[in-house]
């Protein structure tokens, strides 16, 4: 029992950077039709530039985690809404040479973090009570699975409330479901694709500080290891849904960690599998619309 | 040409790389219901969507006497095109008064007259508008359009798929809209067409065949089967 | 116009014939050109590079037939190049097979998995079908790091050369090596031109264009999809074997999807759609990340402040800066370029609707 409760648990955290990644991701291509293969270097910079400062202040206070949160958060909004606007924007309408440019971008940030901070992980400092363990029903479940979830869980209610109470929000919700009709409208949808962008470079971002912690160190190769599985999220939940993303996220984690420890360390193939069974049955993901 | 308040002039199209409309060329006046009328696939529907930049084009497009073909969808809408695209497109996970909020361009939208117009649709503002009936959709998709102040109006195709009586109810709205505003009207049911157009331009083969009184084209039955190959 | 372009077409392929000849007489020549190659063109180091650049021009033909002729972006492409190199390489080790039957069993394994994947994958389209790609790729990655003992893990398979002929191992043979690749760009050249002309390869193109109108003309698309997926994997596989015997080993970074990116990046900076793009693309890729290499590791870098040095020693970091820059700024890629410098016309349009049709 404790064993399932703490996979469970560890599984929710996993889930939850998932959805850090996959939400801005699916947002992404549900309005703009842009697969973005940048995301990982907009979490492994934020994950950096948490790092860093944690360096400066010390990183075993509260205040400094909760500052590196938030400046992870804002150099991945920054740095995402500046490649919208730079290069993607340049290709409107034309998406696969927007893929391409963010594979370009992939590939030369890594690099370019390889050469600034080195390829061997670096290993971070939190505060002591991240690393201690709290026993819910009999499981000894490390404390920093729970700021995960949380921080995933208030992204997922801050995106929500978002797209819900705002204009932008209602633009980019309409967008998704016919931009051109958006346009139509009288409306200039670009300035949107901003916006979402930088939302998702945002969550991106936080997801790389709180990464950095579930994994104990930062690394160049960070975001690019998550971002494969958040592709795998965002396909099996439906592009462009964020429900279907959040579920989804929940579900390859959980079902990772399981494999993993009751299958001999498959997680990832069964993760693989997942996927194959889910585009069998139901190509367009559990809450995708019809391509 | 500067009596018109829409120029056409040598318009072509394509949809992925297929030739849709071929230097098409017409001048709308600025008053009452313009019927722009032809035979199927004569590309009336990819000619409103040309005007408006929703798919590739060459050509002049003049609006109140300014050039726009060169101008991005959202900047040609902005000058005061209303559009009422065929098949309604209205999006279906929003609610209806996000719809027509969402279609506010002007400071002061004129909600008064959607509630008078429609006010099916203030009663169920709250729902989505994709569990709405065909004909509460069009009624969305027409009031997006009214809701603001515009110089003209491109209308398709708004009776498709209706039931009659909801045909009547588009008919009159449009009829309404008609007084303040010049409406270009693509339609399939020739009774709206007698009913509100004044004036029609049919088109074939990218040339205007026909430009003037609609009465006297669709009462004379012979130039009608002509014309549309229908009487 | 007709007898214009069978006459221009001619005159490509002699081209590429007296170019074919020219690189086989390469090993028995001394020539050296400074700053693009490390040493005489009779060297071993200089005909290892060479022969690599082949490989990578043939891989970047693979992946145009994939990408450019039938429109589908995988991002899995590796895992074939990968089940080639892994797979004669364990087949070399753990049997007694000689190469040629060792060659056989493996081809067999890559179309049995090219066509059980391939038929998974097509499935669905555009993005969905790249995102699958990736993740089967991704899978196999996961199953040469996770098994050492097989594979070699982390550290790479060392190529067991107990059953290869003499003739294909050590230094002094680069050569042969090096003749083999050139032949077997060759043969990737002459079946992609083959299949492209084909009536399965014209009915793939016009699948990229309008699925709808195949299905009409009583073609399954499906069928000539999955035709060109195993063939482009079959003659990626054949890559990875030969790059096995030249390298002497593989490395798990085969598997990556990383490298995909690589061979997609070669294809278009060679540009889409373009054959002979493709082969340009695979060879200057090649010579550059060589030469950047070498560069990153000069003295003039070393000595170089901070914000010049760190990014100019990092060859990727240049290759994807020039890939963005050829995205925005070139499109259709070198070919496209060339194209453009004859014609003295602007076919910037049909490059991109090229582009777009890949879609």
């Amino acid at each position: 029992m404790s064993t399932i409760v703490l996979l469970l648990i560890t599984g929710l955290g996993l889930g939850a950077l998932y959805f850090l990644v996959a939400s801005g991701l699916s947002l992404i291509y549900g309005l703009m039709g842009v697969l973005n293969f940048a995301h990982g270097s907009f979490l492994t910079l934020g994950a950096f530039a948490g790092w860093e400062l944690a360096r400066r202040l010390g990183g075993e206070s509260w205040v400094t985690l909760i500052a590196s949160l938030l400046l992870g958060m804002v150099v991945g909004a920054i740095v995402a809404a500046a490649t919208e606007f730079l290069l993607i924007r340049r290709l409107y309408n034309r998406h696969i040479e927007q893929v391409l440019v963010t594979v370009g971008l992939a590939l030369a940030t890594v690099a370019l973090f390889d050469g600034i901070w080195g390829t061997d992980p670096i290993y971070v400092t939190a505060p002591p009570w991240l690393s201690q363990t709290t026993e819910i029903l009999g499981a000894r479940v490390p404390n920093d699975r729970f700021l995960l979830i949380a921080a995933a869980v208030l992204v997922l209610l801050a995106i929500v409330a978002f797209l819900r109470f705002t204009r932008f929000g209602l633009v980019i919700r309409a967008g998704v479901e016919n931009r051109s009709m958006v346009t139509a409208l009288g409306i200039d949808v670009r300035k949107a694709f901003t916006v979402v962008f930088a939302i998702g470079g945002a969550a991106a971002g936080l997801g790389g500080v709180l990464a950095s912690h579930y994994f104990g160190y930062v690394s160049p190769q960070l975001g690019g290891s998550l971002l494969i599985f958040a592709f795998i999220v965002t396909v099996i939940g439906g592009l462009g849904s964020l429900a279907g993303a959040a579920i989804a996220s929940v579900a390859v984690a959980v079902l990772q960690q399981f494999a993993n420890y009751f299958l001999g360390g498959t997680g990832d193939l069964m993760v693989v599998l997942l996927l194959a069974v889910v585009l069998l049955v139901r190509p367009t993901g559990i809450l995708g619309k019809k391509a | 040409m500067t009596d018109s308040i829409l120029t056409v002039s040598n318009l072509s199209a394509s949809i992925d790389g297929q030739q849709v409309v071929e230097s098409v060329s017409f001048a709308m006046r600025p008053v009452g219901v313009t019927a722009l009328l032809g035979r199927n696939g004569v590309g009336k529907t990819s000619t409103l969507r040309a005007i408006l930049g929703l798919i590739e084009r060459s050509g002049d497009v003049t609006i109140a006497g300014e050039r726009v073909d060169r101008e991005p969808t959202h900047r040609i809408v902005q000058r005061g095109v209303g559009y009422v695209p065929e098949d309604r497109e209205v999006f279906a996970s929003l609610t209806v008064a996000e719809n027509l909020r969402l279609a506010e361009r002007d400071s002061s939208p004129n909600r008064e007259l959607i509630a008078e117009l429609f006010p099916d649709l203030t009663q169920r503002a709250g729902q989505l508008a994709g569990t709405l009936s065909g004909g509460q959709q069009q009624m969305v998709s027409l009031a997006r359009a009214l809701v603001n102040d515009n110089r003209v109006l491109l209308v398709d195709e708004p009776t498709k798929g209706l039931a009659p009586l909801i045909v009547m109810d588009v008919a009159r709205a449009l009829a309404r809209a008609a007084e303040t505003v010049p409406v270009l009207l693509v339609e399939q049911n020739l009774q709206v067409v007698r009913m509100l157009a004044e004036k029609a331009i049919v088109l074939e083969g990218g040339r205007v065949v026909y430009d003037g009184s609609a009465d006297y084209l669709l009462g004379n039955e012979a130039l009608t089967k002509e014309l549309l190959g229908v009487a | 116009m007709k007898s214009l372009a069978r006459l221009s077409q001619r005159t490509w392929w002699m081209i590429g014939g007296a170019f074919v000849v020219l690189a086989a007489l390469l090993p028995l020549l001394n020539i050296s050109i400074p700053g693009v190659l490390p040493g005489a063109t009779y060297t071993p180091g200089t005909l290892q590079l060479l022969a690599l650049s082949l490989l990578f021009a043939c891989l970047a033909l693979s992946y145009h037939l994939l990408f450019g002729t039938a429109g589908m972006l995988s991002f899995g492409h590796a895992l074939y190049f990968a089940l080639g190199a892994y797979g004669l390489g364990i087949v070399l080790k753990q049997t007694d097979l000689t190469l040629i039957p060792a060659l056989g069993l493996t081809l067999a394994i890559v179309i049995v998995a090219a066509y059980l994947l391939g038929s998974l994958s097509l499935r669905v389209t555009g993005i969905s079908f790249a995102m699958v790609t990736l993740a089967f790729a991704q899978a196999g990655n996961v199953l040469v790091r996770r098994n050492p003992g097989l594979t070699g893990g982390e550290e790479g398979l060392r190529l067991d050369t107990t059953h290869i002929p003499d003739f294909l191992v050590g230094v002094v043979n680069t050569r042969n090596l090096y003749w083999i690749s050139l032949a077997l760009l060759v043969i990737v050249f002459v079946v992609v031109a083959w299949f492209e002309h084909s009536r399965a390869g014209h009915a793939v193109t016009a699948t990229r264009e309008n699925e709808l109108r195949v299905r009409v003309l009583g073609l399954r698309p499906f069928g000539v999809k999955l035709m060109a997926f195993v063939i482009a994997s079959v003659l990626a596989s054949l890559v990875g074997m030969l790059h096995l015997l030249l390298q002497s080993g593989t490395t798990p970074r085969a598997t990556s999807a990383d490298f995909t990116l690589t061979i997609l990046v070669i294809v278009v900076l060679g540009g889409v759609g373009s054959r002979w793009g493709a082969i340009v693309g695979g060879i200057i890729y090649t010579l550059l990340d060589q030469r950047l290499t070498a560069l990153a590791a000069s003295d003039a870098i070393a000595g170089l402040p901070a914000i010049l040095r760190i990014p100019l020693s990092e060859p990727l970091f240049i290759l994807g800066t020039l890939f963005i820059l050829v995205v925005l700024f070139l499109p259709g890629g070198i070919a496209g370029a060339v194209r453009r410098l004859g014609t003295g016309a602007q076919v910037t349009p049909l490059a991109r609707k090229q582009l777009e049709e890949a879609e």
